[in-house]
Protein backbone atom coordinates (compact mmCIF):
# COMPACT_ATOMS: atom_id res chain seq x y z
CA UNK A 1 0.00 0.00 0.00
CA UNK A 2 1.34 3.92 -0.74
CA UNK A 3 1.18 6.16 2.41
CA UNK A 4 0.04 8.54 -0.18
CA UNK A 5 0.33 11.33 2.40
CA UNK A 6 4.14 10.88 3.42
CA UNK A 7 4.38 10.91 -0.62
CA UNK A 8 2.78 14.16 -0.94
CA UNK A 9 5.43 15.63 1.68
CA UNK A 10 7.77 15.17 -1.38
CA UNK A 11 5.92 17.15 -3.89
CA UNK A 12 6.86 21.14 -3.14
CA UNK A 13 3.46 21.80 -5.19
CA UNK A 14 1.18 19.72 -3.54
CA UNK A 15 2.79 21.78 0.27
CA UNK A 16 2.35 24.90 -1.02
CA UNK A 17 -0.73 24.54 -3.33
CA UNK A 18 -2.87 22.86 -0.57
CA UNK A 19 -6.47 23.88 -2.02
CA UNK A 20 -5.52 22.63 -5.50
CA UNK A 21 -7.02 19.31 -7.06
CA UNK A 22 -4.24 18.36 -9.58
CA UNK A 23 -5.86 15.80 -12.50
CA UNK A 24 -3.78 17.25 -15.14
CA UNK A 25 -1.29 14.71 -15.03
CA UNK A 26 -1.90 13.44 -18.44
CA UNK A 27 -0.33 16.50 -19.90
CA UNK A 28 2.69 17.05 -17.31
CA UNK A 29 3.35 16.18 -13.71
CA UNK A 30 4.00 17.67 -10.52
CA UNK A 31 8.00 17.26 -9.47
CA UNK A 32 9.29 15.69 -6.19
CA UNK A 33 12.00 17.56 -4.24
CA UNK A 34 14.63 15.50 -4.62
CA UNK A 35 14.24 16.14 -9.11
CA UNK A 36 14.23 19.78 -8.38
CA UNK A 37 17.36 19.26 -6.25
CA UNK A 38 19.11 17.76 -9.33
CA UNK A 39 18.36 20.38 -11.44
CA UNK A 40 19.21 22.99 -8.66
CA UNK A 41 22.35 20.85 -7.79
CA UNK A 42 23.92 21.00 -11.36
CA UNK A 43 23.34 24.79 -11.63
CA UNK A 44 24.99 25.85 -8.18
CA UNK A 45 27.58 23.23 -7.30
CA UNK A 46 28.35 21.26 -10.60
CA UNK A 47 27.84 23.42 -13.71
CA UNK A 48 29.66 22.19 -17.16
CA UNK A 49 28.77 21.04 -20.97
CA UNK A 50 29.14 16.90 -21.64
CA UNK A 51 31.67 14.54 -23.34
CA UNK A 52 34.08 17.98 -24.01
CA UNK A 53 35.89 19.19 -20.99
CA UNK A 54 38.85 17.70 -19.62
CA UNK A 55 38.33 18.88 -15.81
CA UNK A 56 36.43 17.14 -12.55
CA UNK A 57 33.39 18.74 -12.67
CA UNK A 58 32.99 17.95 -16.19
CA UNK A 59 33.99 14.23 -15.87
CA UNK A 60 31.59 14.11 -13.21
CA UNK A 61 28.55 15.45 -15.44
CA UNK A 62 29.81 13.22 -17.97
CA UNK A 63 29.23 10.55 -15.26
CA UNK A 64 25.94 11.55 -13.99
CA UNK A 65 24.51 11.94 -17.64
CA UNK A 66 25.77 8.67 -19.35
CA UNK A 67 25.19 7.30 -15.94
CA UNK A 68 21.60 8.06 -16.20
CA UNK A 69 21.35 5.73 -19.30
CA UNK A 70 21.81 2.68 -16.96
CA UNK A 71 18.64 3.96 -15.01
CA UNK A 72 16.69 4.06 -17.33
CA UNK A 73 17.64 1.19 -19.12
CA UNK A 74 16.96 -0.77 -15.52
CA UNK A 75 13.20 1.17 -15.37
CA UNK A 76 12.12 -0.30 -18.94
CA UNK A 77 15.01 -3.34 -19.10
CA UNK A 78 16.86 -2.69 -21.71
CA UNK A 79 20.92 -2.40 -22.26
CA UNK A 80 22.22 1.53 -21.51
CA UNK A 81 23.19 1.69 -25.06
CA UNK A 82 19.79 1.16 -26.29
CA UNK A 83 18.65 4.91 -24.34
CA UNK A 84 19.03 8.13 -26.41
CA UNK A 85 18.09 10.85 -24.54
CA UNK A 86 15.95 13.25 -27.01
CA UNK A 87 13.81 16.70 -26.19
CA UNK A 88 10.76 14.85 -25.75
CA UNK A 89 8.67 11.76 -26.99
CA UNK A 90 7.43 14.23 -29.90
CA UNK A 91 11.20 14.42 -30.81
CA UNK A 92 11.57 10.83 -30.20
CA UNK A 93 8.38 9.71 -32.85
CA UNK A 94 9.89 12.63 -35.00
CA UNK A 95 13.07 10.40 -34.94
CA UNK A 96 11.42 7.01 -35.63
CA UNK A 97 9.37 8.71 -38.49
CA UNK A 98 12.59 10.21 -39.99
CA UNK A 99 14.86 7.15 -39.69
CA UNK A 100 12.75 4.33 -40.16
CA UNK A 101 11.26 6.76 -43.52
CA UNK A 102 14.60 6.45 -45.05
CA UNK A 103 14.21 2.34 -45.09
CA UNK A 104 10.88 2.78 -46.40
CA UNK A 105 10.12 2.69 -50.17
CA UNK A 106 7.31 4.37 -52.49
CA UNK A 107 4.01 2.53 -51.62
CA UNK A 108 4.68 0.93 -48.06
CA UNK A 109 2.33 1.66 -45.75
CA UNK A 110 2.18 2.43 -41.93
CA UNK A 111 -0.51 1.45 -39.31
CA UNK A 112 -1.22 3.86 -36.91
CA UNK A 113 -5.24 4.23 -35.20
CA UNK A 114 -7.38 7.48 -34.99
CA UNK A 115 -6.67 7.55 -31.03
CA UNK A 116 -3.16 8.60 -31.72
CA UNK A 117 -1.62 11.98 -30.16
CA UNK A 118 -0.37 14.30 -33.17
CA UNK A 119 2.92 13.30 -32.17
CA UNK A 120 2.38 9.96 -33.48
CA UNK A 121 -0.24 11.03 -36.39
CA UNK A 122 1.81 14.09 -38.18
CA UNK A 123 5.58 12.98 -38.44
CA UNK A 124 3.63 9.86 -40.37
CA UNK A 125 1.41 12.17 -42.48
CA UNK A 126 4.44 14.13 -44.13
CA UNK A 127 6.70 11.16 -44.72
CA UNK A 128 3.68 9.66 -46.08
CA UNK A 129 3.39 12.63 -48.24
CA UNK A 130 6.81 12.94 -49.25
CA UNK A 131 7.66 9.69 -49.93
CA UNK A 132 4.13 8.31 -51.17
CA UNK A 133 3.58 5.72 -48.60
CA UNK A 134 -0.22 4.86 -47.73
CA UNK A 135 -1.76 5.50 -43.82
CA UNK A 136 -3.63 2.74 -42.78
CA UNK A 137 -5.48 2.74 -39.52
CA UNK A 138 -6.48 -0.10 -37.21
CA UNK A 139 -9.58 -0.62 -36.40
CA UNK A 140 -10.87 -0.01 -32.71
CA UNK A 141 -13.52 0.02 -30.42
CA UNK A 142 -15.53 3.16 -29.40
CA UNK A 143 -13.14 3.35 -26.15
CA UNK A 144 -10.10 3.15 -28.79
CA UNK A 145 -8.90 -0.35 -27.95
CA UNK A 146 -7.45 -2.45 -30.40
CA UNK A 147 -8.15 -6.16 -29.65
CA UNK A 148 -5.43 -8.74 -31.21
CA UNK A 149 -8.51 -9.93 -33.84
CA UNK A 150 -8.62 -6.75 -35.22
CA UNK A 151 -5.08 -6.10 -35.24
CA UNK A 152 -4.55 -9.44 -37.59
CA UNK A 153 -7.10 -7.64 -39.81
CA UNK A 154 -5.47 -4.64 -40.48
CA UNK A 155 -1.80 -6.50 -40.81
CA UNK A 156 -0.53 -7.25 -44.37
CA UNK A 157 2.71 -7.72 -45.76
CA UNK A 158 2.64 -3.85 -47.21
CA UNK A 159 2.95 -2.75 -43.97
CA UNK A 160 6.34 -2.05 -43.11
CA UNK A 161 5.60 -0.04 -39.55
CA UNK A 162 3.29 -0.30 -37.37
CA UNK A 163 2.85 2.59 -34.49
CA UNK A 164 0.85 3.21 -31.86
CA UNK A 165 0.17 4.69 -28.27
CA UNK A 166 1.32 1.99 -25.43
CA UNK A 167 -2.10 3.69 -23.83
CA UNK A 168 -3.80 6.11 -25.24
CA UNK A 169 -4.06 9.74 -23.95
CA UNK A 170 -7.57 10.70 -24.12
CA UNK A 171 -9.15 7.43 -23.12
CA UNK A 172 -6.47 5.70 -21.26
CA UNK A 173 -6.66 2.50 -24.05
CA UNK A 174 -4.45 0.02 -23.02
CA UNK A 175 -3.22 -2.06 -26.18
CA UNK A 176 -2.10 -5.24 -26.40
CA UNK A 177 1.18 -4.68 -27.73
CA UNK A 178 3.30 -7.66 -26.96
CA UNK A 179 0.94 -9.56 -29.34
CA UNK A 180 0.85 -6.90 -31.83
CA UNK A 181 4.82 -6.54 -31.91
CA UNK A 182 4.93 -10.24 -32.28
CA UNK A 183 2.17 -10.55 -35.45
CA UNK A 184 3.47 -7.35 -36.86
CA UNK A 185 7.36 -8.79 -36.96
CA UNK A 186 5.98 -11.98 -38.29
CA UNK A 187 5.48 -9.61 -41.69
CA UNK A 188 8.70 -7.99 -40.46
CA UNK A 189 7.02 -4.71 -39.80
CA UNK A 190 8.82 -2.36 -37.40
CA UNK A 191 6.92 -1.35 -34.33
CA UNK A 192 7.21 1.87 -32.72
CA UNK A 193 5.52 2.78 -29.55
CA UNK A 194 4.45 6.20 -27.73
CA UNK A 195 4.72 5.44 -23.73
CA UNK A 196 3.87 8.60 -22.63
CA UNK A 197 1.18 7.48 -20.76
CA UNK A 198 2.16 4.15 -20.00
CA UNK A 199 6.03 5.07 -18.63
CA UNK A 200 4.79 7.04 -15.51
CA UNK A 201 2.06 4.60 -14.37
CA UNK A 202 2.84 1.02 -15.27
CA UNK A 203 5.60 -1.43 -15.29
CA UNK A 204 6.88 -1.29 -19.13
CA UNK A 205 9.18 -4.16 -20.42
CA UNK A 206 10.48 -3.37 -23.45
CA UNK A 207 12.43 -6.90 -24.03
CA UNK A 208 9.24 -8.45 -23.51
CA UNK A 209 7.30 -6.44 -26.01
CA UNK A 210 10.08 -7.42 -28.23
CA UNK A 211 9.16 -3.77 -29.70
CA UNK A 212 11.65 -1.92 -32.06
CA UNK A 213 11.38 1.69 -30.71
CA UNK A 214 9.75 3.41 -27.49
CA UNK A 215 10.02 6.47 -26.52
CA UNK A 216 8.78 8.31 -23.23
CA UNK A 217 8.61 11.92 -21.85
CA UNK A 218 10.28 12.13 -18.78
CA UNK A 219 8.29 15.47 -17.69
CA UNK A 220 4.67 13.02 -17.23
CA UNK A 221 6.92 10.94 -14.90
CA UNK A 222 7.80 13.80 -12.35
CA UNK A 223 10.98 14.35 -14.45
CA UNK A 224 11.54 17.87 -15.40
CA UNK A 225 11.37 19.61 -19.23
CA UNK A 226 12.83 18.96 -22.18
CA UNK A 227 13.36 15.34 -22.03
CA UNK A 228 12.43 12.55 -24.03
CA UNK A 229 13.66 8.85 -23.46
CA UNK A 230 13.94 6.91 -26.39
CA UNK A 231 14.71 3.19 -26.96
CA UNK A 232 15.79 1.26 -29.64
CA UNK A 233 16.92 -2.41 -30.03
CA UNK A 234 20.43 -1.78 -30.04
CA UNK A 235 20.87 -2.93 -34.06
CA UNK A 236 18.19 -0.75 -35.35
CA UNK A 237 19.57 2.19 -33.86
CA UNK A 238 23.04 1.90 -35.38
CA UNK A 239 21.29 1.53 -38.53
CA UNK A 240 19.21 4.52 -38.38
CA UNK A 241 19.99 7.92 -39.80
CA UNK A 242 19.54 10.51 -36.72
CA UNK A 243 17.35 13.41 -37.21
CA UNK A 244 19.68 16.63 -36.29
CA UNK A 245 23.69 16.28 -37.09
CA UNK A 246 25.82 18.86 -35.18
CA UNK A 247 28.31 18.65 -32.15
CA UNK A 248 29.19 15.67 -29.99
CA UNK A 249 27.02 13.24 -32.67
CA UNK A 250 30.15 13.16 -34.88
CA UNK A 251 33.47 11.26 -34.45
CA UNK A 252 34.83 13.03 -37.07
CA UNK A 253 34.40 14.91 -40.44
CA UNK A 254 36.53 16.58 -43.34
CA UNK A 255 36.53 19.11 -45.89
CA UNK A 256 35.50 16.92 -48.74
CA UNK A 257 32.24 16.40 -46.44
CA UNK A 258 32.68 12.66 -45.24
CA UNK A 259 31.15 12.33 -42.16
CA UNK A 260 31.92 9.48 -39.68
CA UNK A 261 29.40 9.50 -36.82
CA UNK A 262 29.80 8.17 -33.25
CA UNK A 263 28.13 4.86 -32.23
CA UNK A 264 24.29 5.34 -30.91
CA UNK A 265 23.20 6.17 -28.89
CA UNK A 266 25.22 8.94 -28.84
CA UNK A 267 24.60 9.73 -32.77
CA UNK A 268 20.64 11.06 -31.68
CA UNK A 269 22.18 13.52 -29.04
CA UNK A 270 23.20 16.77 -31.87
CA UNK A 271 24.47 19.46 -29.85
CA UNK A 272 24.15 20.15 -26.03
CA UNK A 273 21.75 18.13 -24.61
CA UNK A 274 19.30 18.87 -21.72
CA UNK A 275 22.27 17.87 -18.88
CA UNK A 276 20.18 18.69 -15.52
CA UNK A 277 17.45 17.87 -17.40
CA UNK A 278 18.52 14.35 -18.09
CA UNK A 279 20.15 13.99 -15.01
CA UNK A 280 17.11 14.96 -12.76
CA UNK A 281 14.52 12.77 -14.62
CA UNK A 282 17.15 9.81 -13.86
CA UNK A 283 16.20 11.18 -10.34
CA UNK A 284 12.38 10.71 -10.99
CA UNK A 285 13.09 6.96 -12.73
CA UNK A 286 14.77 6.19 -9.52
CA UNK A 287 11.74 7.83 -7.01
CA UNK A 288 9.06 6.09 -9.08
CA UNK A 289 11.04 2.71 -9.21
CA UNK A 290 11.50 3.39 -5.04
CA UNK A 291 7.62 3.73 -4.86
CA UNK A 292 7.16 0.33 -7.22
CA UNK A 293 5.72 0.51 -10.88
CA UNK A 294 3.39 -1.96 -9.73
CA UNK A 295 2.13 -0.38 -6.53
CA UNK A 296 1.29 3.22 -8.52
CA UNK A 297 -0.28 1.11 -11.12
CA UNK A 298 -2.64 -0.65 -8.67
CA UNK A 299 -3.45 2.55 -6.63
CA UNK A 300 -4.05 4.40 -9.45
CA UNK A 301 -6.70 1.88 -10.70
CA UNK A 302 -8.46 1.84 -7.58
CA UNK A 303 -8.61 5.34 -7.26
CA UNK A 304 -9.88 6.12 -10.59
CA UNK A 305 -12.84 3.18 -9.83
CA UNK A 306 -13.42 5.62 -6.83
CA UNK A 307 -13.50 8.96 -9.23
CA UNK A 308 -15.82 6.73 -11.89
CA UNK A 309 -17.96 5.42 -9.40
CA UNK A 310 -18.57 8.89 -8.43
CA UNK A 311 -18.73 10.25 -11.53
CA UNK A 312 -21.05 7.68 -12.87
CA UNK A 313 -24.06 8.36 -10.70
CA UNK A 314 -23.71 12.43 -11.64
CA UNK A 315 -26.75 12.75 -14.13
CA UNK A 316 -25.50 15.42 -15.70
CA UNK A 317 -21.93 14.19 -16.73
CA UNK A 318 -21.74 11.31 -19.16
CA UNK A 319 -18.31 9.30 -19.20
CA UNK A 320 -17.09 8.17 -22.78
CA UNK A 321 -14.77 5.94 -20.91
CA UNK A 322 -16.41 3.81 -18.59
CA UNK A 323 -15.12 0.37 -19.72
CA UNK A 324 -11.63 1.06 -19.89
CA UNK A 325 -9.98 -0.16 -16.80
CA UNK A 326 -7.19 2.46 -16.47
CA UNK A 327 -5.92 6.05 -17.64
CA UNK A 328 -8.11 9.05 -17.32
CA UNK A 329 -11.80 9.55 -17.33
CA UNK A 330 -12.32 11.17 -20.13
CA UNK A 331 -16.23 12.84 -20.12
CA UNK A 332 -18.83 15.92 -20.46
CA UNK A 333 -20.91 17.57 -18.67
CA UNK A 334 -24.89 17.63 -20.90
CA UNK A 335 -24.94 20.65 -22.76
CA UNK A 336 -22.33 22.48 -21.19
CA UNK A 337 -19.39 23.00 -24.00
CA UNK A 338 -15.73 21.41 -22.62
CA UNK A 339 -13.69 24.45 -22.30
CA UNK A 340 -16.54 26.26 -20.30
CA UNK A 341 -16.68 22.80 -17.62
CA UNK A 342 -12.90 23.11 -17.65
CA UNK A 343 -13.25 27.17 -16.74
CA UNK A 344 -15.93 26.29 -13.81
CA UNK A 345 -13.92 23.44 -12.80
CA UNK A 346 -10.99 25.78 -12.58
CA UNK A 347 -12.73 28.11 -10.67
CA UNK A 348 -12.70 25.41 -7.87
CA UNK A 349 -9.18 25.26 -7.68
CA UNK A 350 -9.22 21.87 -9.97
CA UNK A 351 -7.09 21.53 -12.92
CA UNK A 352 -8.21 19.38 -15.95
CA UNK A 353 -7.66 19.38 -19.47
CA UNK A 354 -10.58 20.43 -22.12
CA UNK A 355 -10.97 20.26 -25.48
CA UNK A 356 -9.37 17.40 -27.92
CA UNK A 357 -6.45 16.48 -26.64
CA UNK A 358 -4.17 16.84 -29.05
CA UNK A 359 -5.94 14.18 -30.29
CA UNK A 360 -7.59 15.51 -33.25
CA UNK A 361 -9.00 12.42 -34.95
CA UNK A 362 -10.09 10.53 -32.00
CA UNK A 363 -13.72 12.17 -32.76
CA UNK A 364 -14.20 9.58 -35.80
CA UNK A 365 -14.13 6.63 -33.05
CA UNK A 366 -15.71 8.86 -30.17
CA UNK A 367 -17.79 10.98 -32.17
CA UNK A 368 -17.96 14.01 -30.27
CA UNK A 369 -14.79 16.40 -30.59
CA UNK A 370 -14.13 17.53 -27.74
CA UNK A 371 -14.10 16.30 -23.70
CA UNK A 372 -12.92 16.95 -20.51
CA UNK A 373 -10.17 14.62 -19.42
CA UNK A 374 -9.46 13.85 -15.42
CA UNK A 375 -5.97 12.43 -15.13
CA UNK A 376 -4.71 11.10 -11.79
CA UNK A 377 -1.08 10.03 -10.48
CA UNK A 378 0.14 8.66 -7.30
CA UNK A 379 -0.27 11.18 -5.50
CA UNK A 380 -3.55 12.08 -5.96
CA UNK A 381 -6.29 10.99 -3.12
CA UNK A 382 -9.55 9.91 -2.44
CA UNK A 383 -10.73 13.28 -0.60
CA UNK A 384 -9.56 14.95 -4.16
CA UNK A 385 -11.82 12.47 -6.01
CA UNK A 386 -14.82 13.34 -3.82
CA UNK A 387 -14.43 17.18 -4.20
CA UNK A 388 -13.67 16.65 -8.13
CA UNK A 389 -17.52 14.65 -7.87
CA UNK A 390 -19.11 17.50 -6.16
CA UNK A 391 -18.04 19.82 -8.48
CA UNK A 392 -18.78 18.01 -11.27
CA UNK A 393 -22.27 17.59 -10.03
CA UNK A 394 -22.42 21.35 -10.24
CA UNK A 395 -21.25 21.89 -14.20
CA UNK A 396 -23.83 23.37 -15.76
CA UNK A 397 -24.64 26.24 -18.07
CA UNK A 398 -25.82 28.78 -15.76
CA UNK A 399 -22.35 27.57 -13.37
CA UNK A 400 -20.24 28.00 -16.39
CA UNK A 401 -21.05 31.57 -17.75
CA UNK A 402 -21.46 32.56 -13.89
CA UNK A 403 -17.65 32.39 -13.43
CA UNK A 404 -17.39 35.56 -15.08
CA UNK A 405 -19.46 37.66 -12.85
CA UNK B 1 -32.80 47.64 -22.69
CA UNK B 2 -32.36 50.11 -20.59
CA UNK B 3 -28.37 50.41 -19.66
CA UNK B 4 -28.98 50.32 -16.10
CA UNK B 5 -30.36 46.59 -16.65
CA UNK B 6 -26.87 46.48 -17.65
CA UNK B 7 -25.03 46.97 -15.09
CA UNK B 8 -26.92 43.71 -12.99
CA UNK B 9 -24.50 40.65 -13.30
CA UNK B 10 -28.03 38.24 -13.38
CA UNK B 11 -28.83 39.66 -16.53
CA UNK B 12 -25.29 39.82 -18.47
CA UNK B 13 -25.35 36.14 -17.52
CA UNK B 14 -28.74 35.85 -18.91
CA UNK B 15 -27.42 37.13 -22.03
CA UNK B 16 -24.45 35.65 -22.43
CA UNK B 17 -26.35 31.95 -22.02
CA UNK B 18 -29.10 33.14 -24.47
CA UNK B 19 -26.58 34.15 -27.30
CA UNK B 20 -25.02 30.70 -26.65
CA UNK B 21 -28.00 28.85 -27.06
CA UNK B 22 -29.76 30.40 -29.39
CA UNK B 23 -27.22 33.03 -31.17
CA UNK B 24 -28.29 35.27 -34.03
CA UNK B 25 -27.64 35.62 -37.03
CA UNK B 26 -26.44 31.91 -37.05
CA UNK B 27 -26.80 30.63 -40.84
CA UNK B 28 -23.78 31.04 -43.49
CA UNK B 29 -24.66 32.01 -46.76
CA UNK B 30 -23.80 30.66 -50.45
CA UNK B 31 -23.99 33.95 -51.63
CA UNK B 32 -20.38 34.77 -53.26
CA UNK B 33 -20.60 38.77 -53.00
CA UNK B 34 -20.04 38.19 -48.86
CA UNK B 35 -16.40 38.02 -47.46
CA UNK B 36 -15.84 35.17 -45.51
CA UNK B 37 -13.25 34.34 -42.78
CA UNK B 38 -12.52 30.95 -41.46
CA UNK B 39 -11.50 31.31 -37.66
CA UNK B 40 -9.52 28.20 -36.34
CA UNK B 41 -5.68 28.40 -36.82
CA UNK B 42 -5.62 30.56 -33.47
CA UNK B 43 -7.09 27.84 -30.96
CA UNK B 44 -7.42 24.63 -29.98
CA UNK B 45 -11.34 24.07 -30.31
CA UNK B 46 -13.05 26.84 -31.77
CA UNK B 47 -13.48 27.03 -35.27
CA UNK B 48 -15.89 29.84 -36.53
CA UNK B 49 -16.63 31.18 -40.25
CA UNK B 50 -17.91 34.69 -39.98
CA UNK B 51 -19.63 36.37 -43.31
CA UNK B 52 -20.52 39.38 -43.99
CA UNK B 53 -21.41 41.99 -46.95
CA UNK B 54 -20.29 45.23 -46.78
CA UNK B 55 -21.21 47.53 -49.26
CA UNK B 56 -21.29 51.78 -49.88
CA UNK B 57 -19.09 52.39 -46.40
CA UNK B 58 -22.09 50.10 -44.54
CA UNK B 59 -22.14 46.81 -43.17
CA UNK B 60 -25.53 45.18 -44.91
CA UNK B 61 -25.38 42.20 -43.13
CA UNK B 62 -23.28 39.57 -40.94
CA UNK B 63 -23.69 35.94 -40.54
CA UNK B 64 -21.80 32.81 -38.52
CA UNK B 65 -21.79 29.44 -37.88
CA UNK B 66 -19.26 26.70 -36.27
CA UNK B 67 -18.23 24.89 -33.24
CA UNK B 68 -17.26 27.12 -30.21
CA UNK B 69 -17.84 27.97 -26.46
CA UNK B 70 -20.17 29.83 -24.75
CA UNK B 71 -17.82 32.69 -24.70
CA UNK B 72 -16.87 32.58 -28.55
CA UNK B 73 -20.67 32.21 -29.18
CA UNK B 74 -22.12 34.70 -27.39
CA UNK B 75 -19.65 37.36 -28.40
CA UNK B 76 -19.55 36.72 -32.13
CA UNK B 77 -23.82 36.88 -31.82
CA UNK B 78 -23.72 40.00 -29.80
CA UNK B 79 -21.34 41.54 -32.35
CA UNK B 80 -23.79 40.26 -35.82
CA UNK B 81 -26.54 42.45 -33.78
CA UNK B 82 -24.11 45.08 -32.87
CA UNK B 83 -22.23 45.98 -35.87
CA UNK B 84 -25.22 45.09 -38.20
CA UNK B 85 -26.42 48.23 -40.27
CA UNK B 86 -23.56 50.26 -39.05
CA UNK B 87 -21.53 51.91 -41.16
CA UNK B 88 -17.65 51.24 -41.19
CA UNK B 89 -16.25 53.92 -39.37
CA UNK B 90 -19.27 53.42 -36.54
CA UNK B 91 -18.42 49.79 -36.62
CA UNK B 92 -14.74 50.61 -36.20
CA UNK B 93 -15.35 52.63 -33.25
CA UNK B 94 -17.67 49.65 -31.65
CA UNK B 95 -14.79 47.14 -32.15
CA UNK B 96 -12.32 49.43 -30.83
CA UNK B 97 -14.22 49.94 -27.93
CA UNK B 98 -14.73 46.37 -27.24
CA UNK B 99 -10.91 45.31 -27.95
CA UNK B 100 -9.97 47.98 -25.09
CA UNK B 101 -12.52 46.53 -22.73
CA UNK B 102 -11.34 42.87 -23.12
CA UNK B 103 -8.15 44.19 -22.51
CA UNK B 104 -9.17 46.05 -19.23
CA UNK B 105 -8.57 48.97 -20.78
CA UNK B 106 -11.50 52.39 -20.70
CA UNK B 107 -14.55 51.77 -22.82
CA UNK B 108 -17.83 53.36 -23.43
CA UNK B 109 -20.48 50.67 -22.45
CA UNK B 110 -22.93 52.76 -24.27
CA UNK B 111 -22.02 51.57 -27.81
CA UNK B 112 -21.24 48.19 -26.77
CA UNK B 113 -24.89 47.40 -25.61
CA UNK B 114 -25.31 43.94 -24.64
CA UNK B 115 -21.72 43.06 -25.31
CA UNK B 116 -20.83 44.74 -21.88
CA UNK B 117 -21.78 41.30 -20.77
CA UNK B 118 -17.76 40.39 -21.63
CA UNK B 119 -16.50 42.85 -19.66
CA UNK B 120 -15.14 40.55 -17.22
CA UNK B 121 -13.56 37.91 -19.52
CA UNK B 122 -10.50 39.86 -19.31
CA UNK B 123 -10.17 37.96 -15.89
CA UNK B 124 -9.41 34.70 -17.26
CA UNK B 125 -6.28 35.57 -19.76
CA UNK B 126 -6.74 31.89 -21.28
CA UNK B 127 -10.53 32.85 -22.57
CA UNK B 128 -9.81 36.65 -24.48
CA UNK B 129 -9.35 34.66 -27.81
CA UNK B 130 -12.76 33.26 -27.28
CA UNK B 131 -14.02 36.39 -26.23
CA UNK B 132 -12.23 38.81 -29.96
CA UNK B 133 -12.68 35.47 -32.18
CA UNK B 134 -15.75 36.57 -34.12
CA UNK B 135 -14.66 40.24 -33.54
CA UNK B 136 -11.34 39.55 -34.95
CA UNK B 137 -12.93 38.32 -38.23
CA UNK B 138 -14.88 41.12 -38.59
CA UNK B 139 -12.02 43.93 -38.33
CA UNK B 140 -10.39 41.78 -40.77
CA UNK B 141 -12.85 42.15 -43.39
CA UNK B 142 -13.64 45.51 -42.80
CA UNK B 143 -9.88 46.40 -42.89
CA UNK B 144 -10.26 44.36 -46.48
CA UNK B 145 -12.99 46.16 -47.38
CA UNK B 146 -11.09 49.46 -47.20
CA UNK B 147 -8.14 48.30 -48.63
CA UNK B 148 -10.75 47.38 -51.67
CA UNK B 149 -12.04 50.88 -51.90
Amino acid sequence: MLDVEKLRQDFPMLVNQPDLIYFDNGATTLKPKCVIDAVTDFYTSHTSNVHRGDYAIAATNDRLYDGTRKIFAKLINCEPNEIAFLHNVTACLNQAAYGLGKMLKEGDTVLLTKAEHASNLLPWFELAKEKNLKIEYIETDRQANISVESFRRAMHEGVKVVSIAHVTNVLGSIQPVKEITEIAHSYGAYVVIDGAQSVPHMKVDVKDIGCDLYGFSAHKMCGPGGVGILYGKHELLEKMEPLYRGGDMNARFSSDQTVLLKNAPVRFEAGTPDIEGVIAAGKAAEYLMEIGLDEIHEYEKELRAYLLEGMQKLDNIEILNPDNEYGPVAFNAKGVFAQDAAGYLASKNIAVRSGNHCAKILHEIIGTDQSIRASLYFYNTKEEADRFVQAASEISLENAVGIFF
Amino acid sequence: MANSLLNDPEILRELIMDHYQYPHNHQLTEDKSYASVHMASDSCIDDITVQSLIRDGKIQDIRFDGVACTISTASTSMMTDLLKGKSVEEANGIIDNYFSMIDAGEYDPDVLEEAVAMKNVYKQANRIKCATIGWKAMRQMIDESEKES
